[in-house]
């Protein structure tokens, strides 16, 4: 007895259970736990599914809007887009694998997301990825963008879904965890959405799509655990991706939705045929028997543990309606894909499994997948930062210089290289291409159009959490707002390190919190979302990175506008205040090679009235250009506008040379530039005015330089050698 | 005029080249799945483009051999318009109705991006009344888009006017920097790497795909 | 018995990748290699125990599919039982 229960302990241990988790689990029971039982609460009760250290935090967000048809606890988020359409979206980490094996963690990555969307009956028509990586002079940074670059793009562009947008920047903290984060945007019928939510005692439990092998048994545990060198070492669990059959998948869910067949379905992602079927069954509030000797394996000799655990790519498990097996099996076929009736529902609510003629786990669904554990783990504050303005600056860089290093900086430099190797046009709607604020796909077949962006300034987040997050959503916000596109709703992934660390922790309620505030105030709920912890190796966390991805509607493409201008001799209004906010600035960074400084703060009911009023102005069809101004400020953002469009600029500067460094690079928040007719300036500054919302003239387009102020002018081909250069050298550069 | 466009699995830009075809020939385009093995007399079939099987194997090589392809050789052979942009391009090398194969670009990479092409040859019904020397802005999106062919194809090709399209940049190491290749009996078939289907109106960026399909009603 | 078949490309058609491997080794000091070539191998298990209609069989299979003779060499192996 006393042998027993020191050894059990020790392998609920090894499966990342802690003691108190155990007891939890054989109070359930009533027993001690199977082998496939305690790999079951295992995964269920992981970080990455059960959300235990954040699930408190995450029910301050608010989820709610008229326009919200389904908010987080699904696959994915969905809103309405009029018309009886509605899009459906979710973003989702694919960190660990990533760093592992980057071609295949980011290709798997991307399959997990586009079934995430699919499996509620929307077709994928856009993906999105914000990439994090380490210092570029880091030896393994150039490997891993290449091959996680070269993984997305085998993957998107196999299934033919455009990946139209995202980021990617670098930051030396990201040296031992990449992020890679994947979003995924489908369309759908309003009335043809379908849920993970299995329903009427009798009806057949069908396993669909490729066949189990022995791919990333515990991937889900491995996302909830930190990294050591000595983990890496042992290059466990990374799965095989295989896009073709995705793209079979996707084709024959689609014709499965078309019929009358189907109760619930949901993808087998992380954890698989474990955490599908439990929520399945969690959400419909019923039991579930299980063969497992039905369940088409690739390998021989598989165990029952090996099958529940099993993330296998490109399955899904669905719920049929009794007696028409046979007609949603014709449609497999018809894709050479797996069908398998694996089980029924029951109205026991257990889960019992059993494998040659055994039963290998008898649980109740509820405890496990409902009433996994939640924590509220000690959490502390970031030591509070000096505001920085211009005036403490000590530059000798004339400003013409800092502008051509900051746009030829990781960060700020083109991404031509990542998202040529991107198929972002394909399905012929993308009508706003990378390179802009946000991307705008057409609504096949419509005259509407969805404006998608991620954005997540990480530096801000880690000088102030709270600010920062408030930052990301705030600047989602604008990015869709300068493309003409109503904000609808975000989905997000936050990506932080170890939260058993109380300042890892407290920046992720700050971080919380600040989101949930500005998505009150801008009525820009969350509809979905991931965390995923444990990012950090040996102690050492990434910056706090909550990748914020938004979406917008614009209801007529005609009235669709970019950053580029498209002609000389526009007015360029600057909405928004000016004060030189230098602190955390992008400039500070690359210019002086300081992190110091609070982050620029958010006014929230200002970027709402400022958002509003520019949105106005695009959709009454005055605006021929917008861009939100972020990271290096308004010299940036013109320098951006200029290279887009192939004219120059003429941009007013105050003569002192401290304060035009603010007014150059200064990044406060709720900012945008407009190029309007001279005819509408005067208009828009009334405008301006009247709804209480700054905005000054503060230059003129045209000519083929870009001029600041006094300063000499610099040609456009100068800032594009600049601009391109970066990437291309960092990649092809070296042995 | 009687048009379809055919998919087999991994085809992933059916959709676009039928309604390309639909938006600039007015016409009506059937589906058709790749096990067929009757097809009706059609005047157009579109070869789409995409991963057909995935790429495995070669890019085009197993579509090649399904059981539509047999019909769609003997209708081109028969005169039918053929036209195959990207995966399609591949699928009809490897199908032998046009010379060549299409491997890996030169810089391994997967190359999306618009680039300039110019009209060469203009004796084929998808560009007669183009001026030779013409330029064409269209998107190309693939990872093997690097033409092969051997010096004796190459001078039969050139002297035969059979080079539709070359690169003005090239983008993927094609050799003689072509981009699409004539043949059939009366040059009814078209293999091409840019996507014609992409560029068929200002909103997608621009509009020198109808360059190339407009014409066929006229054919 | 088992075949395996062994697929190249002909000499004369510029391999991209196998050119990339070579830039790569040169830059890694090994300034002795004077050529490298890719080689697909397809191993395939059949039913028959007759090598010579194996040999005729995965010809045929090369023919068709296996093998793009526009750009491809095949050679066959028959290998004993596997």
């Amino acid at each position: 007895m006393n042998a027993a229960s020191t050894i059990v302990p020790e392998a609920a241990r090894e499966h990342g259970l802690s003691e108190a988790e155990w007891h939890r689990v054989v109070g359930i029971l009533g027993r001690e736990p199977r082998p496939v039982e305690l790999g079951i609460f295992s995964v269920m009760w992981s970080e990455h599914c059960s959300y235990k250290s954040s699930k408190r935090h995450l029910a301050t967000f608010p989820t709610k809007a008229p326009w919200v048809v389904q908010g987080p606890g699904e696959n994915a988020g969905v809103v309405d887009i009029g018309d009886g359409q509605v899009a459906v979206f979710k973003m989702e980490s694919h960190n660990h694998p990533s760093f592992i094996e980057p071609y295949q963690g980011a290709a798997t990555g991307v399959g997990g997301i586009l079934r995430d969307v699919f499996t509620m009956g929307a077709r994928p028509v856009a993906l999105l990825n914000a990439l994090r990586f380490g210092a570029p002079e880091h030896p393994r940074t150039r490997h891993l963008v290449r091959g996680v670059v070269a993984g997305i793009g085998g993957y998107g562009n196999c299934v033919g879904v455009p990946t139209v947008g995202g980021e990617a920047t670098f930051h030396r903290s990201y040296n031992g965890n990449i992020l890679v984060n994947a979003m995924a945007v489908g369309v759908a019928e309003k009335d043809r959405v379908f849920y993970a939510k299995a329903s009427g005692i009798g009806n057949p439990v069908v396993y669909v799509g490729a066949k189990t092998g022995r791919d990333g048994i515990h991937g889900a545990t491995m996302a909830s655990a930190e990294f050591s060198e000595a983990k890496e070492a042992a290059r466990p669990t990374v799965q095989v991706g295989d896009p073709f059959t995705e793209k079979l998948l996707i084709e024959a869910c689609m014709e499965l939705m078309a019929t009358d067949c189907l109760v619930a379905i949901q993808d087998m992602g992380a954890a698989g045929l474990t955490s599908s079927s439990f929520e399945m069954a969690a959400r419909g509030g019923c039991g579930v028997e299980m063969d497992l000797d039905q369940v088409p394996v690739r390998e021989r000799n598989m165990t029952a543990y090996e099958i529940m655990l099993s993330e296998s790519q490109e399955r899904m498990l669905c719920v049929l309606k009794e007696g028409q097996e046979a007609e949603a099996a014709a449609v497999f076929e018809k894709w050479d894909l797996s069908f398998a009736t694996v089980g029924r529902i029951t109205d026991t609510g257990r889960m019992v499994i059993r494998m040659a003629g055994e039963t290998v786990a008898d649980v109740p669904i509820d405890p496990v997948a409902g009433a996994s554990p939640v924590y509220d783990r000690p959490h502390e504050p970031a030591p509070p930062r000096l505001p920085f303005y211009a005036e403490r600056l000590m530059s000798e860089e004339a400003p013409g210089d800092a502008l051509l290093r900051l746009l030829g900086c990781p960060d700020l430099c083109a991404k031509r290289w990542i998202w040529e190797q991107y198929d972002h046009m394909v399905m012929a709607d993308t009508v706003g291409r990378p390179g802009g604020d946000a991307a705008v796909v057409r609504v096949h077949g419509t005259e509407k159009g969805l404006a998608l962006t991620t954005d997540c300034t990480p530096r801000y987040v880690e000088a102030d959490p709270r600010l920062g997050g408030m930052q990301a959503v705030v600047e989602a916000w604008r990015n869709l707002i300068t493309v003409g596109a109503r904000p609808l709703a975000i989905t997000n992934c936050l990506n932080f390190g170890n939260p058993e660390r109380p300042r890892v922790m407290g920046q992720l309620v700050g971080a919380i919190e600040g989101m949930a505030e500005a998505c009150r105030a801008l009525d820009f709920p969350v509809v979905s979302g991931n965390v995923s912890l444990y990012n950090e190796t040996d102690g050492r966390a990434v910056q706090p990175t909550p990748n914020v991805g938004g979406v917008g509607l614009i209801r007529d493409l005609g009235r669709m506008t970019g950053i580029a201008f498209d002609a000389p001799g526009l007015a360029l209004l600057l909405v928004g205040e000016c004060v030189g906010w230098m602190g955390a600035s992008l400039y500070l960074r690359e210019v002086l090679g300081r992190e110091e400084g609070a982050p620029p703060p958010v006014d929230l009911a200002a970027e709402r009235r400022a958002g509003d009023m520019v949105l106005g102005l695009i959709e009454a069809g005055i605006v021929r250009a917008a861009h939100d101004l972020s990271d290096g400020g308004l010299a940036v953002a013109l320098a951006e506008m200029c290279m887009a469009s192939g004219f120059g600029a003429c941009l007013d500067v105050p003569d002192d040379n401290l304060s035009s460094t603010g007014w150059l690079f200064g990044e406060e928040q709720g900012r945008y530039l407009l190029a309007l007719r001279e005819a509408d300036a005067q208009g828009a500054l009334d405008l301006a005015r009247n709804v209480g919302v700054l905005a000054r003239r503060v230059g003129t387009t045209g000519g083929d330089t870009l001029i600041l102020g006094a300063e000499p002018p610099i040609s456009l081909d100068e800032l594009r050698a600049r601009h391109e250069g970066f990437l291309p050298r960092l990649m092809n550069g070296g042995a | 005029m009687r048009a379809c466009v055919v998919t087999f699995p991994g085809s992933n830009c059916d959709r676009d080249l039928a309604v390309a075809f639909e938006r600039v020939l007015g016409v009506r385009v059937d589906r058709v799945w790749h096990k067929r093995t009757r097809l009706d007399r059609y005047d157009l079939i579109g070869i789409p483009g995409g991963f057909s099987y995935g790429d495995h194997l070669r890019p085009g090589a197993i579509a090649a051999r399904s059981p539509v392809m047999q019909e769609v050789v003997r209708q081109a052979n028969d005169g039918a318009l053929v036209l195959g942009p990207c995966n399609g391009f591949q699928i009809l090398t490897e199908a032998g109705l046009l010379p060549g194969a299409l491997i890996r670009n030169r810089g391994l990479a997967f190359v999306c991006r618009r680039v300039d092409l110019v009209v060469e040859g203009t004796d084929s019904p998808y560009t007669r009344g183009l001026e030779r020397g013409r330029t064409l802005r269209l998107p190309i999106a693939h990872h093997d888009g690097g033409y092969v062919v051997d010096d004796e194809g190459l001078r039969r090709l050139e002297g035969e006017g059979r080079i539709a399209l070359r690169y003005k940049d090239n983008p993927n190491g094609s050799t003689a920097d072509i981009a699409g290749v004539l043949g059939g009996p009366r040059n009814n078939v078209l293999g091409l790497m840019p996507h014609p289907e992409r560029a068929i109106e200002p909103l997608l960026g621009g509009v020198d795909g109808r360059a190339l399909l407009a014409p066929l009603l006229a054919a | 018995m088992q075949a395996r078949v062994s697929i190249r490309f002909k000499d004369g058609v510029l391999d991209p990748e196998a050119a990339a491997i070579e830039g790569a080794l040169r830059g890694l000091g090994f300034d002795g290699v004077r050529g490298v070539r890719r080689v697909r191998v397809i191993e395939l298990d059949l039913d028959t125990n007759e090598p010579e209609a194996a040999w005729a069989s995965v010809e045929r299979m090369c023919e068709r599919l296996l093998a793009n003779p526009v750009i491809e060499d095949a050679s066959v192996e028959i290998l004993k039982e596997g």
